[in-house]
């Protein structure tokens, strides 16, 4: 390429501008709820109005209300959240009017963490810094009373609680209750947001807190089509010419990654991740390889580094694990999916794996080596640690024993086998005949 | 190939080097970590898991890595962090660089109670050592143990990045495939990545780097394929074999040492070693000798014989008279059918042939495949009556010995739901043991066995 030769000078800033693209990539694609936005046709639009209205006559108005963002994992429910908010936060009297109350069900995960939480975050009387003092009754009680004592015209508060379902899990749903109950009575205003990825939360829900819930529920769906789901990809890939210092190295990028949606081996590639998932996650991870890969020595994306990228994503997790295995460990991985192929749905122990193997070796083999009975159970231990095999359900009693009479099932399937033998490097043509007669 | 990354990292090229030099044969898998976590102030892959079998270097490329580049980071053991707290405790104090002396009264940075605080002070500690720009690296080995943890855990540090809000980049090392990690309504997945196991060559050639000084390297390399020759079909496990490698080797120069065989002598060496090594496929690989023990017996090469002994202590067991019988009444007991009681242990019971088609039956249903049955206690002491001579009063005594053969683990209690009437009991020796043990009473255990007869 002729950039090699450039002078040292370019050079230097021409890897600065890669630095740069890195940056910018890295940003957009390794992060989990970038910000995007979102177009006027695009199906984000109508619940994004939706929730906006509904959080600007919190602060405006007073309403108090709440609603559930229902939605796959991956479809965007926090990302449409913050760019609202976002959007609401440019306008000053938003700002001064609305307090916040970000809380996450993975976090806090009982009622009494929750509640220093909000007490914290709203930086009430009986908060120190970081610190919040008092009992959980107390707590309670204050927040109650200081939520009471508000009307109409106090400040709002907006409560976001991510993994909203985990919420649900909590004894009694005493904050769900409480919270939905100052949302209902004419007390100050607040808002409830919960974001979650279960579509029966409600059923969680108990009656007096079900009742107590508006029943607004927003859905998001990946619903992109093939296109769209092109256009999100070369506009992850896009460098923004605007932030850009060098314009000449933005454009020739861009011009680019304009070529590469067009390439009809990347596009079939994409067509195979849009077939198995849709949503724009796995774009990214797919996304995170090629891009880590560009640099002044590797500066053009090419249809082998997605290619790589899309084995490496799609690469069976067990036939990788089967391939690392001793040839003794596999000849056993044959013998037990024979036993399971003779016995259907019926486990097996070590000493029927044991016999089976035994059988093999004197009757067929003669290169694969018989080996004495200590190392044989080693091995069948081992596949054990890598869970390749598991203890059968309902062998509490019997499994006290004798480790070789504990009842096992195998959790490989044939294709999986028969895939991992052919595969594997130097396997004895004894194993595969053996294998073949499954 | 490593002339054009140094640049693009922003690495010295030293560090570089080193950091490729000290993990031979992960090239690949070196390149694409480092490609993963660019350069400090970049963005780095948030969330990576590593799988790979044992002994494949995944905790040490990671590790060589961190310390080599000198990036800020925290690994910690699952297993040692056997709860949530020490999990987080160990977390922040290396992240924060404190270590528990006795200056300062093993005091760690912080007291986390759960996630929550946890999220709360790894982000205050972030910003007290000023790393907001840089990436934090927090690698969790054998992260298998953390589906065992609260359910929560696994789910918040797959996405720390974006609880904390700042550059964390988390990394679980695990043998076990992530498929087996997914609970629940589902969590943030990971970038999945896999370290294959290493090769006959490259376990070759890693083994050859602790050549003992004094010997060539080829030397030292032929070696290691002679036992790679008895190991590699049962074990692939790179440290066993370098264990076991070293372990051998002054066998191995034996015949040098004693001038009976030159470097050269390949076939003589290694008919002097194969046995040898044949023999420790038995005992040091299953570790019934250790390693000490076998060091030793091959420095008094006459004491090779007592290598046997040693398994052999195992099954030997010194038992009353009457335990004895007892034991081998359950082991009856559990390995028989109850119908065919009055054939082995009546006097005049008609013997009766087994056809054909029941004995095709019985290879399926064999005890001897299947395992011990559970039995009562009268039937126990009805076979033992029959198969011990002379008579023996049912004194507290023999009772007593019972409950000893369960506290000796030499029987087993089925469903304890009643102590004295009606419990069941299972015999769980072997049959080596059994008939290692009726030998010593001049009983013929076979003659008894449903399945042998």
């Amino acid at each position: 390429m002729s950039k090699r030769k450039s002078t040292g000078l370019t050079v230097v800033s021409e890897s600065a501008s890669y630095a740069e693209l890195q940056k910018i990539l890295r940003e957009r694609i390794y992060k989990i709820s970038a910000p995007e936005e979102i177009d006027e046709d695009s199906d984000l639009e109508k619940p994004r109005r939706h929730l906006l209205d509904l959080i600007q006559r919190c602060s405006s108005m007073g309403e108090s209300n709440s609603a559930l963002i229902i939605g796959p994992r991956g479809a965007g429910k926090t990302m449409l959240l913050k760019s609202v908010l976002d959007e609401l936060k440019e306008n000053r009297d938003f700002r001064d009017n609305v307090l916040e109350v970000h809380l996450n069900g993975l976090l806090q995960t009982d009622d009494r963490i929750a509640l220093k939480e909000i007490t914290r975050q709203l930086q009430l009387e009986n908060a120190v810094g970081d610190r919040v003092f008092g009992s959980f009754a107390d707590n309670l009680a204050f927040l109650l009373e200081a939520l009471k004592k508000g009307s109409r015209d106090s400040q709002a508060v907006l409560f976001v609680l991510e993994e909203f379902d985990l919420f649900a899990h909590h004894k009694n749903q005493t904050l769900l209750y409480n919270l939905f109950d100052v949302a209902q009575s004419q007390q100050a205003p607040i808002t409830v947001i919960g974001l979650t990825c279960r579509l029966d939360v409600i059923e969680l829900l108990e009656k007096r807190v079900k009742s107590r819930f508006s029943h607004r529920q927003i859905h998001l769906f990946n619903s992109l089509t093939f296109d769209r789901y092109l256009e999100v990809f070369s506009s992850l890939l896009t460098l923004p010419t605007a932030e850009v210092k060098d314009k000449k190295f933005c454009a020739k990028w861009n011009k680019h990654v304009q070529n590469l949606s067009d390439d009809p081996g990347v596009t079939t590639i994409l067509r195979k991740l849009y077939d198995t998932s849709k949503d724009i996650r796995t774009l990214k991870t797919f996304l995170m390889l090629p891009v880590a890969r560009i640099s002044l020595s590797h500066s053009r994306l090419e249809l082998a580094d997605f290619a790589e990228a899309h084995k490496i994503l799609t690469a069976d997790s067990k036939s990788n694990t089967l391939h690392g295995l001793s040839v003794l460990e596999l000849c056993l991985v044959v013998a037990m999916r024979r036993l399971s192929d003779i016995f259907v749905n019926q486990p097996f122990n070590f000493q029927m794996v044991y016999n089976e193997y035994q059988k093999f070796v004197q009757t067929r083999s003669h290169a694969v080596q018989g080996f004495e009975r200590p190392v044989v159970l080693k091995a069948f231990e081992h596949l054990q640690q890598m869970e390749l095999v598991r203890a059968a359900e309902g062998a509490g009693i019997g499994g006290r024993g004798q480790k070789e009479f504990r009842p096992m099932t195998l959790m490989i399937d044939r294709s999986q086998l028969m895939q991992a033998i052919q595969k594997y490097p130097a396997c004895p043509t004894e194993v595969k005949h053996w294998a073949n007669t499954l | 190939m490593l002339a054009g990354h140094p640049s693009v990292f922003g690495h010295p090229s030293a560090q570089l080097a080193d950091l490729y030099s000290s993990c031979p044969c992960r090239q690949d898998q070196l390149t694409l970590l480092l490609q993963l976590f660019g350069q400090n102030n970049h963005l780095s892959c948030p969330r990576v898991f590593l799988y790979g079998p044992t002994g494949s270097g995944k905790s040490h490329v990671i590790s060589s890595i961190l310390n080599t580049l000198k990036l800020p980071h925290a690994l910690v053991n699952c297993v040692e962090c056997y709860t949530s707290r020490l999990l987080y405790d160990h977390i922040l104090n290396q992240v924060a660089m404190v270590t528990p002396t006795p200056d300062n009264g093993y005091t760690n940075h912080s007291r986390c109670d759960n996630m929550n605080d946890f999220v709360k002070t790894l982000r205050t500690v972030i910003e007290d050592r000023e790393l907001q720009e840089e990436t934090v690296y927090i690698v969790l080995d054998k992260a298998e143990r953390l589906r065992e943890m609260d359910m929560n855990i696994l789910p918040a540090f797959l996405r720390l990045g974006e609880l904390t809000g700042c550059n964390v980049c988390v990394i679980l090392l695990t043998e076990i495939v992530w498929e087996k990690f997914r609970a629940g309504t589902g969590v943030c997945e990971p970038l999945v990545l896999h370290f294959p196991d290493y090769t006959k060559d490259e376990l070759l050639e890693i083994s050859s780097l602790d050549c003992p000084a004094g010997y060539t390297k080829d030397f030292y390399m032929s070696y290691v394929n002679i036992v790679l020759s008895v190991f590699y079909m049962a074990c692939r496990n790179l440290n066993e074999i370098r264990h076991l490698a070293l372990l051998n080797f002054p066998k191995f120069c034996e015949p040098i040492k004693r001038g009976e065989a030159t470097d050269e002598d390949v076939h003589k060496l290694w008919r002097n070693i194969e046995p040898h090594l044949r023999k420790a496929l038995q005992t040091v690989y299953l570790r019934e000798v250790s390693s000490a023990q076998w060091e030793r017996m091959q420095e008094e090469a006459a004491s090779q014989e007592s290598s046997g002994a040693n398994i052999k202590t195992k099954v030997n067991m010194e038992l009353p008279f009457y335990s004895k019988f007892l034991l081998i009444a359950a082991y009856l007991a559990s390995y028989n059918p109850a119908r065919t009681d009055r054939r082995f242990f009546l006097k005049h019971a008609g013997r009766t042939k087994k056809t054909v088609q029941q004995m095709k039956r019985d290879e399926r249903t064999s005890s001897q495949l299947l395992g011990p049955k559970p039995f009562p206690l009268d039937r126990l002491m009805a076979i033992f009556y029959s198969i011990v001579e002379g008579k023996v009063a049912p004194t507290a005594n023999i009772y007593s010995q019972i409950s000893s053969l369960v506290t000796l683990r030499l029987m087993t209690q089925v469903g304890s739901d009643d102590q004295l009437d009606g419990s069941k009991f299972k015999c769980t020796v072997g049959l080596d043991f059994i008939r290692s043990i009726a030998r010593t009473v001049n009983f013929d255990i076979i003659r008894y066995l449903y399945d042998f007869v």
